[in-house]
């Protein structure tokens, strides 16, 4: 293959690395209002009033806006493919206010020092209430963080708003009680994974305008311009045809740009004022008052026969919501469906789970979506399971884990269809040295050096949900436009799609031009989530390109005056099987478009996956332990992954060392922190630490290619995936050095050393 | 206020306020690759040279940039262009928003230290965060840039 299967660098990399202005904030006009928020310093607080007067005289303040100035529709900002499963559960400014930091005014002014000063004048009298802070107490507590009658869903996600619940989500197959007592090992323990936070290097950011139509155009810093464009619609009432979205450069997401953070209120003020406007969210506004991960109590009960098959597993889970609903029911979801497909010789399976209303920053999409939380739950209890048993850590999962052609309890029947699991474990062992160094060595008076592992999966995709459209059209010149609505946002897929393109048109990718991510312009993609673009979004590319590569063949064959089956292509051209007649690309364009021809040739096609084929990583971790200090020193990590074909490899290099990066910052380093008042009090950089360049240790990466039959040349996803297994591969490396099972990350030198105390 | 500084070998003369940070001041004059993540000083983002050091122009008065020299990534195609090139082919710009402040250290870098070590350059950028790759790629880039081991 002369693209697919190349590192072939990203086609704005040039751009964005040099700093071009291609981001949100650059393609802003200067005139651009700026707008500011107000928000609740109560965690829960109903206002009484507010007072306006001073602020609003102000010279350079254009408006502020209450919820008194707001559409009574409640929406969701997460974006999800319609109908939504979040809850219908806010409006776009509330006279509740649920969180220190939800929205109580939107203050726009010609510039950010007026626009800040005027929220200082603004006067607001709360009703103080009692709020839930601690999800453990959620359920029963006698504040109720929705009391409102009109929030709603789009159908059953087991939502009790008295209760405090969410959502609710149930799975049983088998008799799980029956069978831990016919086990002869029975493991279980409890695990709290916390609200990491995505902290994307470009902040939250929107800015809108209206254009020579009167329609609103939002510019927005998003993973998902089709789900924006919904949202902005039902938010606003007004019809989705008056609105475009538009995604420009990204700087990072990491799934919290899967949820809307700015985009209403920018578009709000534009449509009162009829101005472009701009909001910026700072540092301290992206961690305290967007989206992080689900924080979550996992109870995980496992059984085993006692040649180690794991036969019985059981999952309970509580996670924290937060204030609002986004995501709620479907990351609940996805923690028993990204994880108990692992191991399918299991005979009963159980899952119970609630998500539960908070008065704390709403939690959302990140970056594994549940499957990392059940991951850190399952592996490690699977890591206890192994010792118990006295069996190597590798052997247990090679004995357990799910084969090409087998199906699992939960699965109804679908059938795996590709997996290297099994290599990337026996290569990872490999790697990391296992025999030598499983479980420890002393490499100093006080200094130990142990090893951990897991294993983990995701999804490519949503099945029978995501669906992907992509257009490719020859132009007048002979070059090509790729169409797509999938959403690059660094991760390289404006590249990857075009390179599947170029193998299938067997064109160079400099003829490519790729127009993406604009709801006027591009088919539509629900956007960059779930694992979908390579497998879903390339699927739907590669059938555009093998329609669009039909008709250029047949119209070259009707110009040269042969049969269809007489013709192939040949460099940007089409030649006779003889060879002896050809037309290049540029004169079929010009006879096809601006001649006798008059048909543009265009390839279109729609795909969406009836499965969502699992991708694999094994990750090993080697940590050196101080006993003096309970300091932990990530030595080694390395991940072997099963992502299917890798369509470029250095972009899915970078991919999995970043997502291993931030997997090792969620173990170590990322603490969430709330005072007693239910404020936020790791909001910035210097409070909350994610991994510089000195903590990640050395990170190793190889790949154990598959070949999974419905994917794109054999491609599966690998986002996601690569974010899930370092939090239990420390935790376990941990253990195997000093003894200290400590299950609430992240895992601190603080908390080794009080463990290594008991 | 009026100060006078050299930007990108120019000699320019700017209206600044008392309060304002050389980070806007720069972005507001059109110098578009100075990007700022973190407003404490943590993120290395806005990093440009004055006087050919490496500073953070967020944690700068624009006064303070008075008589001074700044350059910014647009100062330095060539150089700049060089090593994005090698950054760009592993991958390892992601989403790109840190490049150009991690660009201009490791142009810094390449200017102030001698052969440097793994560890020495690990320890001059770790003021330069990145979310997404990682920082394994970046490593490998200026690896090959410096033609160390």
């Amino acid at each position: 293959m002369k693209s697919v299967g190349h590192s072939i660098r990203k086609i704005d990399g040039m751009a964005i690395a040099t700093g071009k202005p291609v981001y949100t904030e650059d393609l802003a006009m200067d005139n651009a209002l700026v707008v500011k928020i107000l928000r609740s310093p109560h965690a829960y607080a109903k206002i009484r009033s507010i007072d306006l007067s001073k602020a609003e005289s102000l010279e350079g303040v254009e408006c502020i806006l209450t919820y008194q100035d707001v559409p009574n529709a409640r929406f969701t900002l997460a974006g999800q493919s319609y109908p939504e499963p979040s809850p219908y559960d806010r409006l776009i400014l509330d006279q509740i206010v649920r969180y220190v930091g939800d929205e109580v005014a939107i203050i726009a002014a010609v510039d950010e020092k007026t626009a800040l000063l005027a929220m200082k004048k603004i006067k607001v009298e709360y009703e103080v209430m009692e709020p839930v802070l601690d999800f453990e107490q959620a359920i029963g507590h006698s504040s109720v963080v929705h009391p409102e009658e009109d929030s709603s869903c789009n159908f059953e996600i087991g939502l009790n708003k008295e209760k405090n619940i969410a959502s609710s989500y149930h799975e049983e197959v088998g008799d799980v009680e029956e069978e831990f007592k016919r086990c002869a090992v029975v493991v279980e323990d409890v695990y709290y994974p916390q609200a990491q936070a995505h902290t994307m290097m470009e902040t939250y950011r929107a800015f809108s305008y209206l254009d020579h139509t009167g329609r609103l155009i939002v510019v927005s810093s998003t993973q998902v311009p089709f789900h924006i464009r919904r949202q902005l619609a039902r938010a606003l009432q007004i019809p989705a045809s008056k609105i475009r979205v538009i995604k420009p450069r990204i700087g990072g997401g990491f799934g919290g740009k899967q949820t809307g953070a700015g985009d209403v209120f920018a578009a709000l003020v534009t449509l009162k004022t009829g101005k472009p406007a701009l909001i910026i969210y700072d540092r301290k506004e992206t961690f305290s008052c967007t989206t992080s991960r689900h924080a979550m109590r996992l109870r995980v009960k496992l059984g085993a026969d006692q040649d180690g098959i794991i036969r019985a597993i059981d999952m309970q889970v509580l996670s924290d919501t937060g204030a609002y609903g986004e995501h709620a029911p479907t990351v609940l979801g996805c923690v028993g469906h990204y994880t108990l497909p692992l191991y399918n010789k299991t005979r009963a399976v159980r899952f119970d789970g609630y998500a539960v209303y908070t008065n704390k920053m709403p939690a959302g999409a990140f970056r594994g979506y549940g499957a990392t939380q059940g991951t850190f739950a399952l592996e490690s209890i699977v890591n206890k399971l192994a010792e118990r048993l006295k069996l190597d850590p590798t052997e247990i999962r090679l004995k357990n884990i799910s084969k090409v052609g087998e199906t699992f309890l939960t699965g109804q029947g679908v059938m795996l269809g590709s997996t290297s699991l099994d290599q990337c474990i026996l290569r990872g062992k490999e790697l990391i040295g296992w025999d030598e160094k499983f479980p420890r060595r002393e490499v100093g008076p006080n200094k130990v050096r142990a090893v951990g592992m897991a294993i983990t999966m995701q999804g490519s995709g949503i099945a029978n949900i995501g669906t992907a459209s992509a257009e490719i059209r020859l132009n007048d010149d002979g070059n090509f436009t790729l169409l797509t609505g999938a959403t690059d946002m660094g991760t390289g897929c404006d590249t990857i799609l075009s390179q599947m393109a170029a193998e299938i048109l067997e064109i160079p990718m400099e003829i490519i031009i790729v127009n993406a991510g604009d709801t006027d312009t591009s088919p539509y993609d629900p956007g960059s989530y779930a694992s979908s673009t390579t497998y879903v979004a390339g699927t739907a590319v590669v059938k555009a390109a093998e329609e669009l590569k039909s008709k250029i063949l047949a119209q070259s064959a009707a110009f040269l005056g042969v049969t269809r089956g007489d013709v192939e292509l040949n460099g940007l051209a089409v030649r006779t099987l003889s060879g002896n007649q050809e037309i290049s690309f540029a004169k079929l364009a010009e006879l096809t478009i601006l001649g006798t021809g008059k048909l543009q040739l265009v390839g279109y096609a729609t795909h969406g996956s009836e499965v969502s084929p699992p991708p694999y990583v094994a990750g090993f971790a080697e940590v050196e332990v101080d006993r003096e200090t309970g300091k932990v020193e990530l030595i080694d990590y390395v991940a072997v992954i099963d992502c299917g074909t890798v369509i470029n490899p250095n972009l899915a290099r970078i991919q999995a060392e970043g997502g291993i990066a931030q997997g090792i910052g969620m173990a170590l380093y990322e603490q969430v922190r709330y005072d007693e008042l239910g404020k936020m009090a790791t909001n910035t950089f210097m409070q909350y630490k994610i991994p510089t360049r000195k903590d990640v240790g050395k990170v190793r990466i190889e790949f154990e290619a598959s070949y999974e039959p419905t994917g794109p040349f054999g491609a599966k996803s690998i986002g996601e995936v690569v974010a899930n297994t370092p939090p239990p591969a420390i935790s376990h490396a941990i253990y195997n050095a000093v003894g200290v099972r400590e299950n609430h990350l992240p895992i601190t030198p603080e908390k080794v050393f009080l463990g290594m105390q008991k | 206020m009026q100060i006078e500084l050299t930007i990108n070998e120019k000699a320019v003369k700017w209206e600044v306020a008392f309060d304002e940070l050389l980070a806007d001041t720069l972005r507001s004059h059109g110098f578009l690759s100075i990007k700022t993540a973190c407003d404490t000083s943590c993120c290395g983002l806005c990093t440009v040279w004055i006087d050919g050091k490496s500073r953070l122009s967020c944690s700068i008065l624009s006064l303070q940039a008075h008589g001074k020299k700044i350059t910014t990534i647009e100062g330095l195609p060539k150089e700049a262009e060089e090593f994005a090139q090698i950054l760009s082919a592993e991958g390892a710009e992601q989403c790109g928003f840190c490049s150009p402040g991690f660009i201009m250290s490791v142009l810094a870098m390449k200017n102030e230290l001698v052969n440097p070590s793994e560890e020495e350059i690990i320890h001059y950028l770790t003021g330069n965060l990145c979310r997404c790759t990682g920082y394994m790629g970046q490593l490998r880039a200026i690896k090959t840039f410096l033609g160390v081991v």
